[in-house]
């Protein structure tokens, strides 16, 4: 069937509404920012619009490159994390009966309604000292006294793979879902055992998804400020805890966006990249 | 026409028309409400709830004007959100309970409508420097609330109280100390200049700044915590967790009447004391209604009744309230306090940000 071009401006009027939508939700937030990194900064109030680079000249030393490194790592490390413990599981749930699989599914979305102030509250109990599951562990004599594990960088990561996983496995499901059952067949029918099976047959057939995975995981977490701040130390604060600290503390507002600007430029940099190399191999 | 006029009406339209003539029904006693009314932004949570419950309703008993309270953040998007309001016209809070720091940066950009004192009669009655003035003398805020950031402890934890600010620098109390995120509201430099460097006019040079911080560093091993959520620190202070640091004066007395074994110490050195002032915003229309409510609240009585019964620091000269000994230790204290450089965080902001970014991140 041979599609005909669309002729007059009715024909367009689909693409408006979710037009306007990407104009009111991105275009124009986004553009807000990057006008607002070049204005100049008023220390004992707010920000006048100029056109100047102090803000991204500000940004550009050793100390906020640490930081940048430090929450990119951290949002990569999450990242594969979370695929590597949702892939399998996600994978097992798929084989499980239907009913099995709904009651999963539901408990996952429930942990979704819980705010990331909650998890962060909750996650930094459970590494108290006082009240923590080291007392458990003590209890049943794995060890000698409790101790606390947080502050400290596992605790950010437990922290923060825990919020992003119910996201990670209903991204994985569908996909995993409607994968033929006959490549596995074929396998185990050629003597792959079912370990070798899923890593040399499930895991390249869904390679696309899993990539696509991380960047949404990786996206996700870049952006998570609450959790390093109530896990970990100082030397954990990701670059989204300085933005706010810039934004909401310091009132400055061209400083946070210039930081900003920079985190988007970076993530979207580092998943061009990914995709691009991906596009690489797929073509071999 | 016959077409219009054979429509049947459905119940929505009807529903529609009912809920609009109810509402133009209701108009003229909303406008009544509106002319003796004021909106007033203090500090969510427990200070909103103990204004709502102990000082709005004897103001509104004493004057007939109604009091919507609003819930401010602290810090200074509070100070952020006015501003923006303020040049789109709007008032989200006719009066505001303002920090010295975001009072001082309001002030910068006149977000403060200038008060007259000769409508504040009882603006007599309160200390010297909790009438904050704009540089060319017009009064920009009235000193509200006071309150102190004293050094606490756990009691299970150090048996006896510490006596000096001093501590914090005890190799002994390595990883047990919970101190606030920010410069801005942790006044450490200012703790740092009066326990070690004389004071804090030793912070009027950027050298005298840098020492404090290089000073302030050796803090660093032993601080578990930088907080900037007061919820966090108070939980681990009460269990021991994080068994000292700094919080404020009067939660912590709270806490301990509750039975937590907690206290709080006014070190040697002094209380850090922070305050409050009210200020009215530009954009305001309730210039009458704001005048009344700050010289309701300059009364000793009032400030007196704070104390009792939300915990601050009057900022009314001590001998005008009838608070006895007790109730003043409660809130305050005789040392002399540690009153923050105030000036450093508007003219100094971003320099010392970064230096303390630096020394608490690197």
């Amino acid at each position: 069937m041979k599609r005909e071009a669309p002729k007059s401006l009715a024909d367009y009027s689909p693409l408006f509404f979710p037009g306007l939508m990407l104009i009111v939700f991105f275009v124009v937030p986004f553009s807000t920012m990057i006008a607002v990194s070049f204005f100049q900064r008023d220390p004992s109030g707010f920000y006048t619009p100029d056109f100047v680079f102090s803000n991204y000249a500000r940004f550009l030393s050793l100390f906020f490159g640490k930081v940048l490194g430090f929450s990119l790592v951290l949002a990569v490390m999450v990242a594969i994390c979370c695929v590597v413990i949702a892939f399998p599981f996600t994978y097992l749930l798929t084989k499980r009966p239907r009913k099995v699989q709904t009651i999963w599914l539901v408990c996952l979305l429930s942990v979704l309604s819980l705010s990331e102030v909650i998890i962060g509250f909750a996650w930094s109990t459970l590494f108290t000292r006082t009240a923590g599951i080291t007392n458990l562990f003590v209890a049943i004599g794995l060890m000698k006294e409790p101790v606390a594990l947080t502050p400290s960088f596992w605790a950010v990561l437990t922290g923060m793979v825990y919020q992003a996983l119910p996201y990670t496995i209903l991204v994985l499901y569908p996909a995993l879902v409607r994968l033929d059952p006959t490549l596995l067949e074929a396998a185990r029918t050629l003597g792959a055992s079912p370990v070798r099976a899923f890593m040399n047959v499930v895991v390249p057939a869904l390679r696309n998804t899993i990539v696509a995975t991380l960047i949404m995981v990786f996206v996700f977490a870049l952006g998570s400020y609450l959790l390093p701040q109530i896990l970990g130390r100082p030397s954990h604060w990701t670059l989204s805890v300085l933005i706010t600290d810039q934004a909401i503390y310091q009132s400055n507002m061209p400083f946070a966006a210039a930081m900003a600007v920079f985190l988007v430029l970076m993530s979207l940099a580092l998943v061009g990249l990914t995709l691009l190399v991906g596009r690489k191999e797929n073509a071999l | 026409m016959t077409k219009i006029l054979n429509h049947p009406i459905s119940r929505r339209a009807v529903l529609g028309a009912g809920v609009a003539s109810a509402s133009l029904l209701a108009m003229p006693s909303i406008l009544k409400a509106q002319d003796k009314s004021i909106k007033i932004g203090v500090y969510g949570g427990y200070f909103k709830k103990s204004f709502d419950e102990h000082i709005f309703p004897e103001f509104t008993k004493a004057t007939g004007i109604a009091v919507e309270s609003v819930a401010e953040p602290t810090g200074e998007a509070w100070l952020v959100q006015l501003e923006q309001a303020a040049k789109a016209g709007q008032a989200p809070a006719d009066v505001s309970m303002m920090s010295q720091t975001s009072m001082l940066k309001g002030q910068s950009t006149e977000l403060w409508a200038p008060l007259d004192l000769a409508k504040i009669k009882n603006s007599s009655n309160l200390i010297e420097h909790f009438i904050n003035k704009y540089p060319d003398g017009r009064v920009a805020g009235i000193g509200a609330v006071a309150w102190y950031i004293t050094l606490v402890t756990n009691t299970n934890v150090f048996p006896t109280a510490p006596d000096s600010w001093a501590a914090f620098w005890d190799p002994a109390n390595a990883d047990k100390l919970g101190l606030l995120a920010l410069a801005s509201n942790s006044f450490l430099l200012e703790v740092t200049a009066t326990t070690f460097m004389g004071g804090t006019k030793a912070l009027d040079t950027e050298e005298g700044i840098q020492k404090a911080l290089e000073k302030l560093a050796e803090v660093k091993p032993n601080v578990r915590l930088w907080y900037r959520d007061e919820a966090q620190f108070e939980q681990a202070l009460k269990s021991g967790e994080i068994p000292m640091g700094q919080y404020y004066h009067d939660v912590t007395g709270l806490a301990a009447a509750e039975g937590q074994p907690v206290r709080s110490t006014f070190p040697k050195e002094g209380g850090i004391q922070d305050s409050g002032s009210w200020v009215l915003s530009r954009a305001s229309k309730k210039t009458e209604e704001a005048h009344a409510f700050i010289d309701h609240m300059c009364q000793p009585a009032v400030q007196a009744l704070m104390s009792r019964k939300v915990g601050t620091a009057p900022t009314v000269k001590r001998e005008l309230t009838d608070l006895t000994a007790e109730q003043f230790a409660g809130v305050s204290s005789d040392i002399p306090p540690i009153i923050p450089r105030y000036d450093l965080y508007t003219t100094k902001a971003d320099w010392i940000n970064q230096k303390w970014t630096e020394l608490i991140v690197g």
